[in-house]
């Protein structure tokens, strides 16, 4: 799929667009196949969400209801069409639209997964640094060590381990939830609590929650801090060798600004690459540390739902979860585009 | 930790020079890598625990529905070496007779998603055009799944149990491997003795299966053992959240699950399951980084 080799195809826009486009299309794919594993599975989704009690004259109201009774190529054109619309159905549980259901949920999950990413690249990567340049030494089979624990540990046994000993033994953060209920704050100009309680001045919110995001967010972060300090590091040494560093080191450039400006920038390709990739298994991971921590998110929505049967809410969280993905990874190349002029024109053509 | 060996010293021949086989080398290497050692001392012992587990275990009722109500939420002791859980169960016992469920489901969920991963990667790399384009664009897709969610989403719609957990699994499992062998694949086609056996007249199946996948063996045979560390990880997650093996089989994740319940008092309930998880995966993490070493593979 090689694209044309034109001047102007180095542009930014020309390169995001691309990538959106194909990002937009990996959505289509999983609806789709969302759609068609809903669809094949064994049973009826009306019986399964009435359950088996429920008479065969109820069963067929939802069917008819839910549009099991249509062909299913015209069951595929509403249920795309409705996405586009941001349709996703009703909630057998709650009776309410999925949509707003999740969009209830969601601020509570978003905060969570954008201070665990950020707490991935404000460890992982000084570290890594740090392994790099003190490679061989006892500084590097530290950190060899702490990655190896980030990365074997499950998120729930972790969540687990560190709410005895930091929360019930230490009593130095809260056991559960979001916010204290004690105190009265509706986070409503963004939805996430750390940027509106400083927005609103309320400084006591803010402290709260972020005492409450802490354990979750370590926990959360644990199995990314480990890879993205192992790839950082194996990428600097690489980087290391090449000449343009030998060439800055020549001129006499301190260390540290070779180490920090020169060096990190062309070895941060790497590790931001595998953080988008693990943003699927991270949105996973949220589920099982929303539950131990009772993080109101997505996830508990979407555990409840699931053990209810609640198909249409079942599809809406695993389609909201892959938007996710899809808009983490177009932030990731955007930003690999600014570090990397050369990966804009590579992935320009491939894409 | 993968210590590289290192070769400044006499060498395995004791400074000789005599040569060895590249078998040999690699088992020189692979010997002189403490994390291989242990990673293999690890999943032996795991292995030895699931096989044996009627002997090893030293109340073997606890793997079942046994109910001892004296011995309910006994610390650690002799007797009960990771205590006991709500209803007087030995954690021990249950730990090792959760780790046949574990296994079961790596071997269930790697014997199928493994092989049909590599098919589909070295097609899509041997023929590329058209097959290619139809393969990786599959596997983009299935890459923007949460893995966990959708099998969470998968086994609530079939009804939560081992079998339905381990298709859940199977079913996002391949597209790591697809990956995989399909950059090896690619990167291998330009070499000689591809070209070599296309002039020879080989069929396609030949120059696939004969050709290119003994090159890819050690690359799947490192992401195999590491995958199996995560697999469990899976496995248990899903447990965790109530949609794994239904009780009172023994299984990690639901004694986590079960266990939490009774914190902080009665640590050791959600613990010791919780670290039992713990060290199968760095059984399998350490072993899958020593064959990496040993045999010089990225994956």
């Amino acid at each position: 799929m090689a694209g044309p080799r034109a001047e102007g195809n180095l542009g930014m826009t020309f390169y995001l667009t691309k990538r959106a486009l194909s990002l937009l299309m990996v959505l289509l794919g999983l609806a789709v196949m969302i759609f068609i594993i809903a669809r094949i599975v064994p049973g009826d989704p009306a019986r399964i969400a009435l359950g088996p009690l429920a008479t065969a004259a109820q069963v067929e109201e939802l069917r008819q209801e839910m549009g099991l009774n249509d062909p299913i190529h015209i069951q595929l054109w509403h249920y795309l069409s409705g996405l586009a619309q941001g349709d996703l159905g009703k909630s057998l549980l709650t009776s309410r639209p999925v949509m707003d259901d999740i969009l209830q949920a969601l601020p509570a999950t978003f905060e969570l997964v954008l201070a665990t990413v950020v707490l991935q690249i404000v460890i992982s990567i000084p570290l890594g640094v740090l392994a790099a340049y003190y490679r061989d030494t006892w500084v590097d089979n530290v950190t060899r060590v702490v990655s190896l624990i980030g990365v074997v540990t499950p998120g729930f046994v972790l969540a687990i381990i560190l709410q005895l000993l930091a929360s019930y033994y230490l009593t130095i953060f809260p056991i559960a939830g979001r916010l204290d209920p004690g105190l009265e704050f509706q986070a409503s100009t963004t939805g996430l609590l750390l940027i509106d309680s400083v927005i609103a001045g309320r400084l006591d919110v803010f402290v709260d929650a972020a005492r409450h995001i802490f354990l979750p967010a370590i926990a959360l972060s644990a199995a990314g801090i480990g890879q993205v300090m192992r790839i950082t590091r194996s990428s600097m040494i690489e980087v290391g060798s090449r000449d343009f560093v030998e060439a800055a080191r020549a001129y006499g450039i301190p260390e540290r600004v070779v180490t920090f400006r020169y060096m990190l920038r062309v070895a941060s390709v790497a590790p931001l690459t595998i953080l988008g990739l693990e943003f699927a298994s991270l949105i996973g991971n949220a589920f099982v540390v929303e539950f131990v921590f009772s993080w109101p998110g997505l996830a508990s929505y979407g555990v409840r739902t699931i053990l209810q049967k609640d198909l249409n809410a079942v599809i809406g969280v695993v389609l909201v979860s892959g938007v996710f993905f899809v808009i983490a990874n177009l932030t990731i190349d955007a930003l690999l585009g600014i570090i990397d002029p050369r990966h804009r024109i590579r992935e320009g053509q491939r894409a | 930790m993968s210590v590289s060996p290192s070769f400044d010293d006499l060498g395995p021949d004791g400074g000789r020079g005599r040569s060895l086989t590249s078998r040999q080398m690699a088992w020189y290497r692979f010997s002189r890598n403490p994390s291989a050692l242990i990673g293999t001392a690890i999943v032996v012992s795991v292995f030895i625990a699931a096989i044996f587990a009627p002997f090893i275990a030293t109340s073997p009722e606890s793997a079942g529905s046994h109910v001892d109500f004296v011995n309910r939420h006994s610390a650690p002791s002799w007797e009960f070496l990771f205590g006991t859980d709500n209803v007087g169960r030995d954690i021990f016992s249950r730990v090792v007779y959760g780790y046949r469920v574990s296994l079961g489901l790596v071997v269930g969920v790697l014997g199928v998603a493994v092989p049909f991963g590599v098919v589909l990667g070295l097609a899509a790399g041997y023929f590329g055009g058209r097959v290619e384009f139809a393969i990786m664009r599959l596997t983009d897709i299935m890459l923007a799944i949460p893995p966990l969610a959708m099998a969470l989403a998968i086994t609530a719609v079939l009804s939560p149990n081992l079998i339905n957990a381990m298709i859940a699994i199977t079913l996002l499992w391949w597209t790591w491997h697809t990956r995989l062998i399909y950059r090896i694949v690619k990167g291998q086609m330009a070499e000689d003795y591809v070209e070599a056996a296309k002039v020879a007249g080989a069929s396609h199946f030949h120059i696939m299966f004969r050709e290119l996948l003994p090159n890819c063996v050690p690359a799947i045979s490192v992401k195999t053992s590491l995958d199996a560390g995560f697999v469990i990880l899976f496995g248990a997650a899903l447990s965790f959240l109530g949609l794994g093996v239904a009780p009172p089989t023994p299984d990690l994740g639901t004694m986590v699950s079960t266990g939490s319940e009774y914190l902080p008092e009665f640590w050791w309930e959600a613990l010791m399951p919780g670290m039992a998880i713990l060290y199968a995966i760095l059984g399998f993490n350490l072993l899958g980084d020593g064959l990496r070493d040993m045999m010089d593979v990225e994956v």
